[in-house]
């Protein structure tokens, strides 16, 4: 084994959505993890339950953001957290998103349900930097309304007046929906990027991965430029435990992040 | 300075001395002996207790000791252990946290001093698995620290195959019944008419140490002739070998191969295979809390890519299927373990072979893909398409 947890104390938490909560977390002493970037993630551990990958969600001064479903014994316990409440945190752990490698591109961001998490610290960076960058573009899809994450802040970047193209559709709409309905693929027609100059960062379940990145491919995305957060088993965070395995990667270390080069033909093996 | 190394010749009563030697350094002395009709690694207080005198019949999905004439002490065949329970044992406290009264958690890595083992009669392919693991484990950006002091501590007494068992196939895989590297010392076993003994080799500072210090015979020609003869002669009977393929390649293109199924259709998923393997390294952890509530500890153990949990996500296990977690296991080592570590994960050692209840073969299954794929290959050519 690599560490130990490092105490976290829980300064808030904020309900996302029915079974989805952010928590904001500050070192509970004087130890605290190394910086984090966009994309990376901890192994949060919740006492006496145990511990799971989350992806930070928000880096902030001193403060560290997780968004958390509620899926296990271990998500369920993160989620219940109240103020005050401690955590252990290791990490950070796996690669980034990567944002300055973008740089002179369009950001082209694509999320599918809880897949928002890890990507909103890289359009609050994109944001933060915007002379670094073309334009960037956030497109969220949704299975309800009920389940967009950061539903304010989105509504918010979706009014416009922002540098930001920002749009939201979701599966099954609800009666007071008013946004679009459909596949988060259908909002790429009225994003802003030029294909061959953009750099797309997309994270979701696998089917909304696949089909995202080989319509930007199709689009005229370079294959590694269509960067994807995948998810699997992962034990220890430190490419020991062997469960984070997807053909040749560890995900823990060789991912989360990788390029749609490397990883179209993982995803098109069944079981692998 | 060149670095001295030695070659000499211990007697059994030198053998017997060697053991003391490395018992009065403080170490652990483990090594093979007979218990419960098997040839099992425990702690020895002497070489007394080495399984002479027994050698091994072993098979695809079996195991008998049988006795031999010559009283040899490393005549047997790997047994259903390797090092790895040892240097990366089965079960291994992690950390432990307490929960203060306000909620507070302090939480400490508590391991005790490690063992200072040195381990007697180290197969060179185990001795391979020993360095395939190195890389595994304290070889990367986060070595693994309990495995790391462990594994510096250890002395390693190779003893070189003269007795290759019929599931063994380490030639096949790049090694063979001789040590060349990565040992302290090396013994290779010789009995004929001159009599019992060991011809030794040191392979580092602490293995010319300790033969320093244990009563030896300079090397004879008649000894090292014995014993270069008796490893050649291994060399050439080997029991099984993997197809003269690029076993990587072969594996990475047979992903959707029909033979997944023929052997999906024999294999219980039992991970029996994992268990004896002396590279699986696969864990899982757990998280123990006492009764007061406010105690935790945090615990790994071996765990298997047989098992149906081991790659859980929350819609279900990725491989459900017996099929994906045999090919999950196949393919991780006999190719991309070479993308993750830099090495086959395979060492040709034999044991899942003979461990496997039902005999399943790795070096038959190989074959198959093989022979599979080859067939295969005229259709990829053929323009028009098939119905
Ligand atoms: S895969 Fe089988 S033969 Fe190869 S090292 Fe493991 S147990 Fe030995
Ligand atoms: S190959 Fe044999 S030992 Fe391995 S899981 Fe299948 S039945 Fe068990």
């Amino acid at each position: 084994m690599t560490g130990v947890p490092v105490p976290y104390r829980v300064v808030r938490t904020r309900p996302e959505t029915a079974d989805t909560v952010s928590i904001t977390l500050a070192p509970a002493g004087t130890a605290a993890l190394a910086p984090f970037t966009p994309g990376r993630f901890a192994m949060v551990y919740a006492f006496g339950v145990g511990e799971i990958p989350v992806s930070v969600s928000r880096i902030g001064a001193g403060e560290l953001v997780h968004t958390v479903r509620s899926v296990g014994a271990v998500s369920a316990a993160l989620c219940a957290l109240r103020p005050g409440d401690r955590v252990g945190l290791r990490g950070p752990f796996g690669t980034g998103w990567e944002l300055p490698r973008a740089a002179g591109r369009d950001v082209l961001v694509v999320a599918g349900g809880i897949g928002l998490a890890p990507l909103r610290p890289l359009v609050l960076a994109a944001l933060a930097a915007p002379d670094a960058h073309g334009r960037p573009n956030l497109l969220v899809g949704a299975r309800t309304p009920g389940d967009v994450l950061y539903a304010k802040q989105l509504s918010d970047w979706a009014a416009g007046g922002g540098p930001l193209h920002c749009a939201v559709t979701v599966d099954r709409p609800s009666p007071t929906w008013r946004g679009r309905v459909g596949l988060v693929t259908e909002l790429l027609n009225e994003a802003w990027f030029d294909p061959a100059n953009t750099t797309a960062f997309v994270c979701g379940p696998e089917a909304m991965i696949r089909a995202t990145a080989r319509e930007l491919v199709r689009r005229g995305l370079a294959p590694d430029r269509v960067r994807v957060s995948l998810e699997r088993n992962m034990r220890c965070g430190t490419a020991h435990c062997g469960h984070c395995q997807l053909g040749g990667a560890l995900l823990c270390r060789d991912g989360p992040v990788i390029g749609w080069d490397l990883a179209r033909d993982l995803l098109t093996v069944r079981e692998l | 300075m060149p670095d001295r190394r030695t070659t000499a010749v211990l007697d059994l009563s030198g053998l017997d001395a060697l053991v003391e030697v490395l018992r009065g350094q403080g170490r652990t002395v483990v090594g093979p002996t007979v218990r419960d009709g098997a040839v099992v690694l425990a702690e020895l207080d002497s070489a007394r207790r080495l399984p002479f005198g027994w050698g091994t019949e072993v098979e695809a999905g079996r195991y008998r000791l049988v006795p031999r004439a010559d009283g040899a002490a490393f005549a047997h065949t790997t047994g259903p252990q390797s090092w790895k329970a040892f240097l990366h044992p089965e079960r291994e406290k992690l950390w432990s946290v307490d929960r203060g009264a306000d909620g507070e958690l302090s939480v400490t890595e508590e391991r005790p001093p490690q063992p200072s083992y040195a381990f007697l009669g180290v197969r060179p392919c185990d001795l391979r698995a020993i360095a395939v693991q190195d890389r595994v484990l304290a070889g990367g950006r986060y070595p693994d620290s309990g495995y790391r002091e462990r594994r510096v501590g250890a002395f390693l007494i190779a003893a070189e195959c003269t007795e290759p068992g019929a599931t063994c196939f380490c030639v096949s895989m790049g090694g063979g019944p001789g040590a060349d590297a990565g040992f302290d010392l090396a013994l290779t076993e010789v009995v004929d008419a001159d009599g019992h003994r060991f011809r030794v080799r040191s392979g580092s500072d602490a293995g010319e140490e300790v033969l320093a210090a244990v009563p030896h015979h300079p090397d004879d020609p008649a000894t090292g002739t014995a014993a270069r003869s008796a490893v050649d002669a291994a060399r050439e009977r080997m029991g099984r070998a993997m197809p003269p393929v690029d076993l990587r390649a072969l594996l990475a293109g047979s992903l959707e191969a029909e033979r997944w199924d023929d052997v999906a259709a024999r294999c219980l998923t039992c991970g029996n295979c994992t268990m004896v393997c002396p590279t699986c390294f696969c864990t899982t952890t757990e998280e123990v809390t006492d009764l007061t509530g406010d105690h935790a500890e945090r615990w790994q153990r071996w765990d298997s890519c047989f098992d149906l949990d081991f790659s859980l996500l929350h819609g279900g296990p990725v491989r459900a299927s017996g099929r994906s977690r045999y090919r999950q296991w196949l393919t991780h080592k006999l190719s991309t373990w070479y993308d993750q570590f830099g090495s086959s994960g395979c060492v040709g050692c034999g044991r899942c072979i003979t461990w496997c209840p039902v005999g399943i073969d790795i070096t038959e299954e190989a074959a198959a893909l093989q022979a599979e794929t080859s067939a295969g290959l005229p259709h990829d050519d053929r323009e028009e398409p098939r119905r």
